[in-house]
């Protein structure tokens, strides 16, 4: 069965979701991912979006963290400040999922600008709720298509912490959480080091190539010595995803997204 | 006490040049209509405060009304940028926008914090990241009892909260229900309250003791604007218009094709 990139960089990011999990999701590729595993392996997670829906079933992704699907299929919708004081910085949330526009070698994300602060090439969205996502879930994952412009040596701007510039600032901030686990992309699947926290290729999609992982990561990348490749998508599970996303696409009155 | 105004007049009012305004609604119920309003009176040199600035400040940042603002999510949702906001940060067209940034736990919190009549906001968060260094408003304090670094910001106290709702009763009070977001807290926040709603009802019926009301004593101003919250939607009434927002993207894209859309779409409508 012949799949994409996308589709398996979703597939990929879902199957890290446990059943257990809480799962604080953002919006666009982790929402996707989250929504495949709540309708393959992980039924009875609980999914979260930062407007307030809590153990929501959407039975189409959301365009935006607010839709009106995800409050009618949520067990309970709360106001914003209890969702971010409460729930998230309560320390209720088991996993955060998060994207970026731009990632480190240590898993530190930027989402406010390309170029500087004060006169930015790009204005990039924002924080939202990134920040404390970040900070407050019991680990992070994080799932982004991966090109040299993307993965760099040094953010521009450090939105989001991840390990922090040299792998050791979350450590010595006391920061209990684990930070980011888990970097999934349209390549392959990278995981943190255990002592210095920098991100190794872990597993390399079916067709993918170490060398086109090189080209697409702005740091020397390295591979770990137990080097996998990705179990490729069962039927099922893109079944799942493919259905997901031609609903998604009726819905919103647009090109069915990868 | 909650009194019932057309909107025109209500905007006339309440908002005024220089005023720090937030149009609040967290993708649901956010108040096109009292924008658009907002726009056709030309207000300038506002502060516009809002946690996901939306197509809502998209529009008025283009239209020239905003002098700084306030946010923590400038994007068009699941679509990409707002270029009218990129535009005036990035180019400074129609005029220079200064910008205070946060996250959201951040104005979620200062939101409460000004409800509840605090001087600033305190919550755990902006740890090891460039925030911080780019806006003074952020800043950190030893917790008395632990001695734990605690991010603090100010309370939100704008001078007018505008929010979109589903029903007034004919008091005045209003019932908001669905995604509520921070409606509750802006209006708590500010000095002086807007509130637009779908219909006015003899009765609110059956509904959950819990239910989110705003008692009218709380509430300057009501105003009737049905549909006041399209594209953005009202849980219970209109579903959100998520092509429009996808439209949106080329339609502000282009500094021309944005003027002649909000010529047709906003200056030459006239409610009431």
């Amino acid at each position: 069965m012949t799949y994409t990139a996308t589709e398996m960089m979703t597939i990929a990011a879902a199957r890290a979701l446990r059943d257990s999990d809480v799962c604080f999701v953002g919006i666009g590729l982790p929402s996707a991912a989250c929504n495949v595993a709540r309708l393959t392996h992980a039924p009875g997670i609980t999914l979260i979006y930062e407007s307030g829906t809590i153990a929501t079933r959407p039975s189409v992704l959301p365009l935006s963290i607010g839709d009106g699907e995800l409050c009618e299929t949520a067990l309970t919708t709360v106001p914003v400040p209890e969702m971010f004081r409460y729930w998230l910085q309560g320390g209720r949330i088991t996993v955060g999922f998060l994207g970026g526009a731009q990632v480190d070698r240590f898993g530190n994300l930027n989402s406010t600008v390309i170029g500087s602060y004060e006169r930015p090439k790009v204005r990039l969205p924002g924080a939202g709720g990134a920040t404390e996502i970040a900070s407050s879930c019991g680990r992070v994952f994080i799932v982004m298509r991966q090109h040299a412009r993307a993965f760099v040596p040094k953010l521009d701007f450090l939105t989001t912490l991840g390990h922090g510039p040299t792998g050791r600032e979350r450590r010595q901030l006391g920061i209990a959480t684990a930070g980011p686990t888990l970097l999934v992309t349209d390549l392959c699947v990278l995981e943190p080091e255990a002592e210095g926290n920098e991100f190794v290729v872990a597993a390399v999609h079916p067709g993918v190539s170490c060398e086109q992982v090189r080209e697409s990561t702005g740091w020397p990348v390295r591979f770990s010595e137990r080097l996998r490749e990705t179990e490729p998508p069962s039927a099922r599970e893109l079944e799942v995803l493919r259905d997901l996303n031609l609903r998604t696409a009726k819905a919103h009155g647009r090109a069915a997204a990868e | 006490m909650g009194s019932f105004r057309k909107l025109g007049d209500a905007v006339r009012e309440l908002v005024h040049d220089g005023d720090s305004v937030a149009l609040e609604g967290f993708t649901h119920l956010i108040p096109f209509a009292a924008g658009h309003e907002i726009i056709r009176q030309g207000r300038r040199d506002l502060t516009l405060i809002r946690m996901t600035p939306d197509l809502i400040y998209d529009q008025m940042i283009g239209a020239g009304c905003a002098r700084k603002l306030v946010f923590s999510w400038g994007g068009n949702p699941g679509v990409g940028s707002l270029h009218r906001l990129r535009d005036a940060v990035e180019k400074q067209w129609p005029n220079a926008l200064e910008i205070e940034e946060h996250s959201h736990a951040a104005m979620a919190n200062a939101y409460a914090a000004g409800a509840s009549g605090l001087p600033f906001a305190v919550f755990r968060g902006y740890q090891g990241v460039d925030l911080p260094a780019v806006n003074r408003n952020i800043r950190f304090i030893d917790c008395p009892f632990t001695g734990e670094s605690l991010a603090c910001v100010p309370a939100l106290r704008p001078d007018v909260a505008i929010v979109h709702a589903q029903k007034a009763d004919r008091e005045g009070n209003v019932l908001i229900e669905g995604i509520v977001g921070v409606q509750k807290e802006a209006v708590l926040a500010a000095r002086r309250s807007l509130v637009t709603v779908e219909e006015v009802v003899d009765d609110f019926g059956a509904r959950s003791p819990n239910a989110v009301i705003l008692p009218s004593w709380v509430v300057t101003a009501v105003a009737v604007a049905p549909g006041g919250a399209r594209p953005s939607y009202a849980h219970g009434y209109y579903s959100r218009d998520n092509s429009f927002y996808v439209a949106w993207d080329a339609i502000a894209k282009d500094r021309e094709q944005f003027e002649s859309w909000m010529g047709k779409h906003v200056h030459d409508i006239h409610r009431d």
